[in-house]
């Protein structure tokens, strides 16, 4: 199992060496095969212009059968963006990390994804229940069994 | 009420014959040439009582013949696959009028939305497939050559897996109907984390927003293709996997079919069948108990799960008369290993609790959850501010209180105005001032109703904690018999234990019903209704805790013909008794002659 996990992270991360990653999206560290670091930049015009994230992924050994945890990180003075499905301590509402992973998905399509989340917002505020989730999240946000309420975002 | 519960003594006898051909199979060879258990004779027979409802046991395979039946039905109608059957079946949870309606209307997008078949607007990948109207394509496995993989092929042609990226030459890929390809090896470990994992028994492609449903034959060669490969882990995990995959096929027919129920016992596969109980409503008048069938801790399909009657009795050196019971369980490791499962159909609730209906059963436990140990917390450590109510805990400090919430301002000890206590601080004298006694009134009041909880609480428990008991008295009790029998040669004490085992099976059945009725009792409305039925529920106490107590009077040689004979009579006479409570409390419940003090669903509102 852990072989199908290793040699699909090499697999993405040479090809996230040869070509690039998209517009924005750049590696930080992907020192092993358990946790990737990629800052995360909205183009354009959006109400995140000139913002820079840093989004974390951290693998189990059932990756890609199983989906990477996925995260803002909200240390050493980097924040979390303010977006209705984003909870300040970084964890993220998203579909496709939740039940509509597919194991065709890659780490450089969530990134997109998520990119694309943050371009499309039109209002800055947090999710409703930021405060009440925050305070009993747990540590690893595939933990979490979130409602996805809204496609629109 | 009407027919749905009353079934003809044909059918009772055989749901019951089973059970009695094995009671009286065992005692036979108890007792070869001896006629003592003949005192149980008329109670033993069993014959179904009016709160008895009937049920059929079914066996996993039982459920995957109703299954099978089914999907031929559907399969008959739409000509199509057994397969596409299946899936459409579960799709629309096995409801087949509905299945059959929405498949008329449309039966395309039927098939779509079961996953059966690719949506048409898509332009269908596939190669070999015939676009007829309506023409169904099946999935099945394909191979590269048939339907090229459309996101992962090399310049050169080879297969290189989408998933783990293996480009091994000669690797194949596996897809549905739908041609994304993967590895044998990722759909394996894909499709084992479905079923292992998540539970799920539908398994979709991979790929991301296809919908395609993988059939079952696809699964299984799947996984019993992985288990081969070294990479997937242990031989025969693939096998199992598939063991599941079906469990939970039948589990999602069982949820799914209002009248079929899992036996909530661990590790039990076993499925009940009762029609009698399968609309909520008639849960306001039957108590729908059943049983699997099945007796004692399910550890995989081992013998020692079941009570197997003796095996060839043993002669006992010295020429005695052949004793049965040699095997390696006593009868106090049978009683407590070989309860049957019994659960009620009606509510989650894996036991008895008969004669209270489930409505009621529910409400009774959860207020135990709630209040129980709190309660008796609260009514030993707190006090009420005599004029706001809300409860207080002196955790230290002098006697003058202050209620936090309204600022009444009392003594702790005689719960008076603390402006009546003058200047005498520290210290209450006084005692009939006006003030103090109207508190205490007022606070009596409130306590009231926590001790009529409690009262019936400690009821409650007290009679699951002495059913525990008993059998450890009798595990004793059992011991001493056999080393008496050892000693003192005396044969026919084999048989008195056979008699103290009915006695603790018995008791151990009426403290279920007593502690229940106690549940009952708390929500009866006060009525000549309820002091009838105080006095029947008084009747099977006063009658077991005599039975209870001669279980435990001391067993010496020379006593227990005649303690056998007391015990034998008590013995039935407690079963008299218990079935009078069961009965009565059915007959009301059919009657509707109980009302409540509380709102009960299905029932009417109390009066006030």
């Amino acid at each position: 199992m852990a072989s199908i996990a290793s040699r699909r992270l090499a697999k993405e991360l040479a090809e996230i060496k040869s070509e690039g990653c998209p517009v924005g999206i750049n590696l930080v560290k992907a020192d092993d095969f358990a946790t990737w670091w990629f800052t995360i930049e909205v183009m354009g015009e959006s109400l995140y212009e000139s913002e820079v994230h840093t989004l974390q992924f951290r693998f189990d050994a059932q990756y890609p059968i199983s989906s990477p945890a996925v995260q803002f990180v909200v240390t050493g003075g980097r924040e979390a963006p303010v977006h209705p499905h984003v909870y300040s301590n970084g964890h993220i509402c998203a579909s496709i990390l939740g039940n509509e992973w597919s194991p065709v998905l890659s780490v450089i399509a969530v990134c997109v994804t998520l990119q694309s989340m943050l371009a499309s917002c039109k209002k800055k505020e947090r999710p409703v229940d930021n405060d009440r989730y925050v305070k009993n999240a747990p540590e690893n946000p595939k933990r979490t069994q979130f409602e996805y309420h809204d496609d629109t975002v | 009420m009407s027919s749905d519960y009353e079934f003809s003594d044909e059918e009772v006898d055989n749901v019951f014959d089973d059970d009695d051909m094995d009671m009286q199979d065992q005692d036979s060879d108890a007792d070869s040439g001896m006629d003592i258990l003949d005192d149980f004779k008329p109670t033993t027979t069993t014959t179904r009582k009016a709160y008895d409802l009937p049920y059929e046991s079914l066996t996993q395979s039982a459920v995957e013949a109703l299954m099978a039946a089914d999907v031929e039905h559907i399969r008959g109608i739409f000509g199509v696959d057994a397969s596409t059957a299946s899936l459409l079946l579960r799709h629309l949870n096995w409801n087949k009028e509905k299945l059959i309606e929405k498949y008329m209307d449309g039966a395309s997008a039927m098939l779509v939305a079961a996953g059966v078949t690719m949506p048409e607007p898509e332009p269908a990948p596939s190669t070999t497939s015939t676009r007829g109207a309506g023409a169904i394509r099946r999935p099945t496995r394909k191979t590269k050559q048939a339907s090229p993989a459309p996101t992962s092929k090399k310049d050169d042609g080879a297969f290189v897996c989408p998933i783990c990226f293996d480009d091994t030459p000669g690797l194949t890929a596996l897809a549905l109907d739908c041609g994304h390809g993967a590895c044998g090896a990722c759909w394996g470990a894909y499709v084992r984390a479905k079923i292992r994992d998540e539970g799920e028994h539908a398994c979709r492609c991979m790929a991301e927003g296809c919908a395609l449903v993988a059939p079952d034959v696809f699964i299984k060669d799947v996984l019993l293709a992985s288990s081969e490969d070294d990479a997937m882990g242990e031989d025969g995990e693939g096998a199992a996997t598939y063991v599941r995959f079906q469990e939970l096929l039948v589990r999602h027919f069982v949820a799914c079919t209002n009248h079929l129920k899992f036996c909530p016992h661990p590790g039990c596969t076993n499925t009940v069948s009762c029609p009698g109980a399968a609309g909520r409503s008639v849960l306001t008048t039957i108590v729908p108990t059943v049983s699997c069938g099945v007796r004692g801790v399910v550890s995989s399909i081992s013998t020692s799960s079941t009570i197997a009657p003796s095996p060839a009795p043993a002669t006992v050196a010295g020429g005695k008369k052949p004793i049965s019971r040699t095997n390696s369980m006593s009868a106090s490791q049978e009683l407590a290993r070989g309860k049957e499962h019994k659960f009620c159909f009606g509510c989650p609730i894996d036991s008895d609790h008969r004669p209270v209906v489930c409505g009621v059963a529910a409400l009774w436990l959860k207020k135990c959850r709630d209040d129980s140990e709190t309660a008796n917390w609260i009514k030993s450590n707190t006090k009420e501010c005599a004029k706001c109510m809300s409860t207080i805990e002196k955790n230290g400090g002098c006697n003058h209180m202050t209620c936090k919430k309204c600022k009444h301002e009392f003594c702790w000890v005689c719960m008076g105005p603390w402006s009546e206590h003058g200047t005498a601080w520290y210290s209450c004298n006084r005692y009939d001032e006006k003030g103090g006694i109207d508190a205490r009134d007022s606070q009596s009041k409130s306590r009231a109703s926590l001790e009529r909880y409690l009262h019936y609480y400690n009821r409650w428990a007290n009679h699951e904690q002495s059913a525990k008991l008993a059998l450890d008295l009798f595990s004793k009790t059992e011991k001493k018999m056999e080393e008496m029998q050892v000693t003192s040669a005396l044969t026919w004490i084999e048989v008195g234990v056979q008699f103290m085992k009915k006695a603790v099976e018995e008791v151990d059945k009426c403290r279920m019903t007593l502690k229940w009725t106690y549940a009952m009792a708390y929500y009866l409305a006060k009525g000549n209704q309820k002091d009838l039925f105080e006095d029947n529920q008084r009747d099977l106490e006063k009658a077991v805790e005599d039975l209870s107590e001669l279980l435990e009077s001391p067993i010496e040689p020379e006593n227990i013909p005649t303690l056998r004979q007391k015990v034998t009579d008590k013995t039935v006479y407690v079963q008299k008794r218990n079935t009078i409570v069961l009965e009565d409390t059915a007959d009301g419940f059919l009657e509707d002659r109980w009302s409540w003090n509380v709102s009960v669903d299905g029932f009417d509102a109390p009066e006030e």
